[in-house]
């Protein structure tokens, strides 16, 4: 078995990757950030969307996830840019709590040429600083791993969700933290991940979660039917939510849930398996994530989705040998001899443990070689 | 393979394609729970990753697959018939 090896930050988090981000605070300076990357190639610009005048839970979700990006252990140090100081400040200091190297620079009152002059010096210094931290030996219990799957079909629930399923549970074993999400497409299955809450509370607080994305969706007046399940899993062969959660849930072993944790929220100390209140959208499902600390994902497929993310590597396994062979250059893992049953589950899984502790030690994922950095942001509600 | 359909969990009502499944044809699934074998005409074509009927299903009833309620049938359908969303839907919305 190959020996893993990962980046020990400040605070005692592991990391797979090295990454010196440039992170935008808001939409307005994505320009900025994006020029500092062009000047210190070495950087990791991730423009996005939003920042300006959201305000309430859906504002405390905007610092949660940029704090939390930041602060992931496969990113080094962070170069903060934003419109105005005052959010610009909080991003950096809650980032900078974990240790590590980061420094804030505000637009207004200097202009993009200025900031992106300092900004540059500041990146540069950083990506120095990261290019002299070293691999040491980890333990697979170190890492927080995190799961979704996408563009699913019958094939996720008969090979691809199993394979990851099995990893899942020896990852806990090993006393990993696992993440898994998803609120909506349990449904049909709620009651399976009910049973499986350590205890009243955390089932509690599960079910209301599960409750109140109902009831949205009924206030709304909503008719999920033509989208849950989507077009692309009925083309798969999935009939029903129903259908599509049980494969869903496949994935997430069988070992207890520990706690629900809120979007973007980071689990506590005590290590295991947590469900995290997400849309299943997979490129805001993985960014929430990454936000909540996971430096590595396990994404099964079976119509072939092509997500990656730009701090946290996602592996991508498909059960379906129309995909496998199709969307090759997506692929990291082909089960499909599950389907034909020339591969047992033993097997399957061991190859994909191979294969996680290969990405965790440098290895690229397909995502990542061909720059797949889908960051999304989840918003709760329009800006004011 | 000499198999052409898995079946989740004995009990269930439906198996899934692993390979193209040919109207008129005569095929084996494998329930996944004990490996033991099925034999079964195919009424219809279905599709690889599709669903094909082990059971008779009659009138608006729960369609079990992975010994779970998926959905309620639209007017039942019998062995070897392809289910999908023209006879089967989600008893949620």
């Amino acid at each position: 078995m190959v020996a893993l090896t990962g980046y020990r930050r400040e605070n005692g988090d592991v990391g797979v990757r090295n990454h010196v981000l440039v992170l935008p605070v808001d939409d307005l300076s994505n320009a900025a950030c994006q020029t500092v990357g062009a000047q210190v190639p070495a950087t990791l610009p991730i423009p996005h969307a939003y920042g300006r005048l959201q305000y309430g839970e859906d504002l405390d979700l905007h610092f949660r996830t940029m704090i939390g990006t930041g602060a992931n252990a496969n990113v080094a140090g962070v170069i903060v840019i934003g419109i105005e100081p005052n959010w610009t400040a909080r991003i950096a200091d809650g980032i900078a709590a974990t240790g590590k190297p980061v420094e804030a620079f505000s637009i207004e009152g200097r202009g993009d040429l200025e900031v992106v002059r300092r900004a540059s010096h500041a990146a540069q210094r950083i990506v120095q600083h990261a290019s002299e931290l070293h691999r040491v030996p980890i333990e697979l219990g170190e890492l927080m791993v995190s799961i979704k799957c996408g563009e699913s079909d019958t094939t996720t629930g008969l090979a691809s969700c199993p394979t990851v399923g099995a990893v899942v549970d020896q990852l806990v074993d090993a006393g990993a933290t696992v993440l898994f999400g998803e609120t909506p497409e349990l449904t049909g299955g709620e009651h399976l991940i009910a049973d499986r809450c350590a205890n009243d509370e955390v089932r509690d607080g599960f079910m209301e979660l599960y409750r109140d994305y109902v009831s949205t969706i009924e206030e709304n007046g909503a008719d999920l039917l033509g989208s849950q399940p989507t077009q692309g899993n009925i083309a798969g062969g999935l009939s029903t939510i129903e259908e599509k959660a049980l494969g869903n849930i496949e994935k997430t072993g069988t070992r207890p849930v520990l706690g629900v944790l809120a979007r973007g929220e980071a689990p506590p100390r005590e290590r295991g398996l947590y469900f995290m209140d997400s849309s299943s959208a997979a490129a805001e499902h993985i960014t929430l994530m990454c936000a909540g600390g996971a430096v590595l994902h396990m994404f099964p497929t079976g119509q072939g989705n092509v997500i990656g993310h730009p701090v946290e590597p996602v592996i991508k396994l498909t059960g379906n040998p129309h995909t496998a062979l199709t969307m090759g250059e997506h692929i990291d893992l082909d089960v499909s001899g599950l389907l034909s049953r020339d591969l047992t589950l033993e097997t399957a899984s061991a190859q994909l443990m191979e294969v996680l502790r290969r990405t965790a030690n440098g290895r690229l994922t397909c995502a990542e070689t061909l720059g797949h950095r889908e960051f999304s942001l989840t918003r709760l509600y329009p800006s004011a | 393979m000499s198999h052409k359909f898995l079946i989740h969990k004995r009990g269930d009502h439906v198996g899934v394609a692993v390979a193209d499944i040919d109207r008129g044809e005569h095929v084996q699934g494998v329930f996944m729970d004990d490996d033991s074998t099925i034999e079964i005409h195919a009424n219809d074509a279905v599709p690889l990753g599709h669903k094909i009927a082990i059971a008779d299903v009659v009138g608006d009833e729960p369609v079990i697959e992975y010994g779970i309620p998926i959905g309620t049938s639209i007017e039942g359908f019998s062995t070897g018939a392809y289910v999908h969303t023209h006879n089967l839907k989600s008893a949620r919305w």
